[in-house]
């Protein structure tokens, strides 16, 4: 069994508790004991059915407000696939959380209200999904049965979508008919619409191919940890030494002859070792640890590649950075801390190209700054080279995050653009 | 290993859970890792030992010893830190009783339960860990859902739901001030069903409570509780002897057990796929106090 990691954006309008609840419902991964305590809250509060979104919103004060203020995990599965859900919400105020929830995710399902059509919200969903590179992307057009189940309806929010996602880079769009309170096309096909040919959607989560989505071309291994066992009774272990990490892109075998930076030194793969044993070869996500030919001075933050393959070194780099504190903007000058892969750099930002809107995709090069929630191209000078590809081409090799050194928040994300 | 590179959901998941602990022995100065002796430790426990082998476990283990525990858990705790050559940390909720720092329950159904907390963040002054493993998930309960693997807490040890740090691709912030100190959850994408397939695929040891035993036990708030000398039963409350399993473990004096005959860990995984009712929901009666007792405890330092 695989598993695919998917997050979802739309508001309660949409109906995206509900199809969450649906999925979980008819995968039967809600249990009795959850259901019995979100019948009885929907009860006391005099709610006239029962309120699947309390199956997701966990904090007291999102229940109390009945918003959802985080992102939330859930997890089901299928005999096919285990799926981690990264429930995010709509609204504008909480892109940063929507961000965060599509950085690890293989695909995003963005949610429509067939009688609305597309808006602002569901135009900010797709390209978010698309800035953060999530390969996979699913309309769902969801209240079918209010437009009753009219394929004329269907057809324009898809052709509307389409010409807006061109303007996008979306690898791959999917849309999907539903009516997520009635079940049509959540789990099985639906009877209600015979013009749709498609399949359902958790048919399509349980079938898309992902494999492929990794970067298993470019050899890239941030050496996280240097194992050095301590042990002098054991001679077998007195010259170990391994450089343990997660595999960022390529694949690695025994053998291969291998670059380290920033030496520049090459050396060849003796062994590979995941989890105490030897294994024949490592690609992302592995978490292994790489045994060498030769006695080179490797230490955290150290990047190990192919020779004729190397990542950029780079003291200067171009990034769209979504800002996440409420606290402070991001502006030229600001200095920061960047943690990117296993190693972590102060950086000062020397320009800001210019401000997007979210809504309209609109470039605003006159802006000065970024506020919360606020997108736009900035470029960091760091102090030291980070090895970094552009987040198009390797999403953990071109995505870093930002620190505030003062108050130790986490303020930003990057995405690399370019780097020198 | 399949022609597509592509791996299973328990090799995702245990290269995860590699990953963030090499982080926290990377960048912490005094880590330790929370053991219960439950299941999710061993499996947590297991996880670190892999990713540091054949080097030594680089921090201690912590047992929060509420003094109720089964005594088949303190022995295989015993047992397993000894094996493993790791340093075993003991903060006793008893001494914090015996010091005057938390009191006593009293009331009909006493438990030592939230007493804990005290007990745990005074452990992690005195010791000056800086980051403490726990093997919570986020599939048990739906504050935790919501939690970060690596968890933020002030220098008064509580967590602020609403001000967590943001946490994107797997690159986690790992700066505190001083007093502070920061809770890691390896396991958070693991469900109880992973956690029982790892164990079987890695023939992993747990507590004998795990599996089907004859036990007396008495009835309270429909959880199967076990007749011991920490619990005092009512007039209304008789002992008999069942046929149980636990499902999770904890002190004695809150932890249920359900009724199984599952002896084996292939019919208790058999078991837990099939099961309609959340291991929390069956077995613990800390949880029952509130719709939001996770979350408040969790404000005020717990695990």
């Amino acid at each position: 069994m695989d598993m695919l990691r998917f997050a979802t954006a739309g508001s309660v309008d949409d109906g995206k508790s509900t199809l969450i609840g649906r999925l979980l419902y008819d995968s039967k991964q809600v249990f009795a004991d959850q259901l019995e305590a979100v019948e009885r809250t929907s009860r006391d509060r005099g709610e006239e059915y029962t309120n699947l979104a309390l199956l997701t919103d966990g904090l007291r004060a999102e229940r109390e407000q009945g918003i959802t203020i985080d992102v939330a995990y859930r997890y089901f599965a299928t005999p096919r696939r285990k799926f981690i859900i990264a429930d995010t919400p709509g609204h504008i105020q909480y892109t940063r959380n929507m961000v965060t929830g599509a950085s690890t995710a293989d695909l995003a399902v963005v949610l429509v209200d067939a009688r609305n059509g597309l808006t602002e919200q569901s135009r900010r969903h797709a390209f978010l999904t698309a800035l953060l590179r999530v390969p996979h992307l699913v309309l769902a057009v969801n209240k079918m049965d209010l437009v009753g189940y009219s394929a004329e309806v269907f057809d324009r929010i898809c052709a509307e979508f389409s010409a807006f996602a061109t303007r996008l880079d979306i690898g791959d769009l999917t849309f999907v008919p539903i009516s997520a309170l009635h079940g049509d096309n959540v789990v099985e096909r639906s009877a209600s619409m015979p013009w749709y040919d498609g399949p359902s959607l958790l048919h399509h989560l349980e079938h898309v191919h992902i494999a492929s989505d990794r970067n298993l071309i470019d050899v890239r291994f941030p050496v996280q940890y240097v194992v050095r066992p301590q042990a002098a009774t054991d001679a077998a272990l007195h010259d170990y030494r391994g450089y343990a990490g997660q595999v960022a892109g390529g694949v690695i075998k025994p053998g291969d002859e291998v670059l380290h930076l920033p030496s520049g030194f090459s050396t060849t793969v003796r062994r590979i070792e995941a989890a105490g044993t030897d294994v024949p070869e490592a690609f992302p996500p592995m978490s292994v640890t790489l045994l060498l030919d030769d006695d080179v001075d490797i230490s955290r933050g150290d990047m190990i590649c192919r020779p004729h393959n190397r990542p950029n070194a780079a003291q200067d780099v171009d990034a769209m950075v979504c800002w996440m504190s409420a606290e402070q903007a991001l502006a030229r000058r600001s200095r920061l801390v960047v943690k990117h892969t296993s190693r972590t750099v102060k950086a000062i930002v020397t320009d800001l190209q210019y401000r997007i809107d979210v809504n309209t995709l609109h470039r605003d090069a006159s802006a000065d700054r970024l506020s919360l929630n606020e997108i736009g191209r900035a470029r960091l000078r760091l102090t030291q080279p980070i090895f970094c590809d552009p987040y198009a081409r390797n999403r953990a090799t071109g995505g870093f995050i930002l620190i505030d050194e003062a108050s130790n928040a986490t303020v930003g994300a990057g995405m690399i653009t370019e780097a020198s | 290993m399949r022609p597509d590179y592509q791996l299973s959901q328990l090799d995702v998941l245990e290269s995860e859970a590699i990953h963030i602990i090499r982080e926290v022995a990377a960048e912490f100065e005094r880590p330790a890792l929370l053991f219960s002796g439950g299941k999710d430790s061993v499996v947590m426990l297991a996880l670190a030992r892999r990713a540091f082998w054949p080097a030594r476990i680089p921090f201690p283990v912590m047992h929060v010893d509420t003094g109720h525990n089964f005594p088949e858990v303190l022995e295989f705790r015993d047992r397993q830190v000894a094996g493993l050559g790791v340093r075993l940390v003991v903060a006793s909720v008893q001494e914090s009783i015996d010091a005057g720092r938390v009191s006593e329950e009293t009331g009909r159904h006493p438990s030592r339960n939230r007493l804990q907390t005290v007990t745990l963040l005074d452990a992690i002054e005195q010791h000056g860990f800086d980051a403490l493993f726990g093997g919570a998930r986020r599939d048990e309960e739906k504050a935790r859902a919501k939690e970060r693997v690596f968890s933020f807490r002030d220098e008064f040890g509580q967590w602020d739901p609403k001000n967590q740090r943001p946490e994107l691709w797997n690159l986690y912030n790992t700066r505190l001030r001083r007093g502070e100190h920061i809770r890691v959850f390896p396991l958070s994408n693991w469900t109880e069903l992973d956690v029982w397939c790892y164990i079987e695929r890695e023939g992993l040891e747990v507590p004998s409570i795990y599996f089907a035993h004859q036990r007396r036990v008495f009835e309270r708030d429909g959880l199967l509780l076990a007749d011991s000398p920490y619990l005092a039963r009512g007039q209304d409350e008789p002992a008999f002897t069942a046929t149980v399993r636990y499902r999770t473990v904890g002190d004695m004096t809150c932890t249920g057990a359900v009724e199984s005959t599952a002896a084996t860990v292939p019919e208790v995984i058999a078991e837990v796929a099939a099961t309609r009712i959340t291991e929390r929901g069956q077995t613990r009666a800390d949880d029952r106090t509130s719709e939001a007792a996770m979350e408040d405890r969790k404000r005020e330092g717990y695990f």
